[in-house]
């Protein structure tokens, strides 16, 4: 294993905060920490139990059984002492993304993630002032000037892995919600609908006029029913985009109808003073769906004769 | 380049394929007021789907033709502009009222047989 080696990859700028000169572990005696490392070897399997049962003991990692919290314990603890003894946090890092990753669907939260990491350095230093009790104080001193840089470092990198994970999956689930949120759907030949829930800010205001041309060009629509009966608060910006979106389907040759305007956000319009007057507004949906209707030429006809069939038990 | 016309039936379509120079455009204005008259065209559709850009001039421009047309007989429909223009126009403040703007050429010929029905109702 090289040891000490500057990682060739791009480092990310959470990354620099690791190599911090403070943290480093270079000006270390080797033959120390070379001892140090082979005690924690020798001890591993009773540490590693200890660490379980203090993590087990604060209440950590509720969502995981004592045996998966034991399985990962074995497979941090191996890779902790790897890195302590080259130096490099590299293979380290790379188990805590995939961990990470795996427990934070189940919930776990940083607290929890930092709040093990930091047991395992305070078992593994008792473990250490235990072994060191009856020699001269100078070699406990010189002990953890090897050993407090490295599990810092360590420390901090496996906090820092969690919450890059953590950041990744959140950025990924925007990206989620920012596709779901804009459905463009088309009722009737011609006739496309645009329900709106939730508030609207710019960047999905800018999201949801592109959609809706785009939508308009490839179904040749030529009535847009926009209805914004979910959303619960309007601004200037949003509102003026609103305006500008019926503006821009009016130039592509589809005229539209805005339907569901709560008694709070016409007041906010009004109050705005936002320009309405080549907007056309219907109450409800079901008025906008009507007028749609009649602008394409539709008649809907109840067919009085149909004899309502019952449902059949199943 | 010359925009081609051509015609169809009693309706004149200019189908503009780049972007246009000054001079070009008032070009396009009257060879299209001219076949109106000679045509005795009831509509004009241009499409300016080639266009990437319509500026506050070629805009102008368009309106400029419509109402030339119009004081010529024939009514005038803008088609196939491009979603990101018709952004792009409505945030520069651009607009084309009251020219009327349709999807494609089929829609603007719909809407011209429209417009001529009524007039000829109405005993134009």
């Amino acid at each position: 294993m090289e040891a000490n080696t500057a990682p060739a990859e791009p480092r990310l700028a959470d990354e620099a905060a690791v190599e911090d000169p403070t943290l480093q572990a270079a000006a270390v005696d080797p033959t120390l920490l070379g001892e140090l490392v082979g005690y924690l070897r020798q001890r591993r399997t009773e540490l590693r139990e200890e660490w379980a049962a203090r993590i087990t003991e604060a209440d950590l990692l509720k969502v995981m059984s004592p045996e998966e919290i034991f399985t990962e314990v074995t497979a941090v603890y191996d890779n902790y002492v790897n890195a302590l003894e080259t130096g490099s946090v590299e293979t380290l890092q790379a188990y805590a993304r995939d961990l990470s990753e795996r427990i934070i669907r189940r919930g776990v939260q940083t607290h929890e993630v930092l709040g093990i990491v930091l047991l395992l350095r305070d078992v593994l230093a008792r473990a250490l002032f235990v072994r060191y009790e009856h020699e001269p104080a100078n070699v406990l001193n010189r002990v953890l000037d090897a050993y407090e840089p490295a599990a810092n470092r360590i420390a901090v990198t496996v906090g820092v892995s969690f919450v890059q994970e953590r950041e990744r999956v959140i950025r990924e689930q925007q990206a989620a919600i920012r596709q779901l949120s804009t459905p463009v759907l088309q009722l009737r030949d011609r006739l496309l609908i645009l329900p709106i829930i939730g508030d609207l800010d710019s960047q999905r205001a800018r999201q949801l006029t592109e959609q809706l041309l785009g939508a308009i060009r490839r179904n040749r629509a030529k009535v847009v029913v926009i209805d914004i009966t979910g959303v619960g608060t309007i601004d200037l910006t949003v509102a003026n985009h609103l305006v500008q979106t019926v503006a821009a389907s009016r130039l592509m040759g589809a005229s539209a109808i805005i339907t569901g305007l709560s008694s709070g956000i016409a007041q906010t319009l009004v109050d705005l003073g936002v320009d309405l007057s080549m907007m056309q507004t219907v109450g409800d949906l079901q008025g906008g769906l009507e007028e749609a209707e009649r602008l394409l030429g539709y008649k809907v006809v109840r067919d009085e004769d149909a004899v309502p069939r019952a449902i059949e038990p199943i | 380049m010359t925009v081609p016309i051509l015609k169809q039936g009693g309706y004149l379509i200019a189908s503009i394929q780049s972007a246009l120079s000054d001079s070009e455009v008032l070009e396009l204005r009257d060879s299209l007021a001219e076949r109106v008259g000679t045509l005795r065209s009831q509509g004009i559709v241009i499409d300016v789907a080639a266009l990437d850009v319509i500026d506050s001039f070629a805009a102008r421009s368009l309106k400029t033709i419509a109402q030339t047309a119009k004081l010529r007989g024939a009514d005038t429909v803008i088609v196939g502009i491009q979603p990101d223009v018709a952004v792009a126009m409505v945030q520069f403040r651009l607009d084309l009222s009251p020219v009327q703007t349709a999807l494609d050429l089929e829609e603007a010929l719909a809407i011209l047989d429209e417009r001529t029905k009524k007039g000829r109702a109405n005993g134009r």
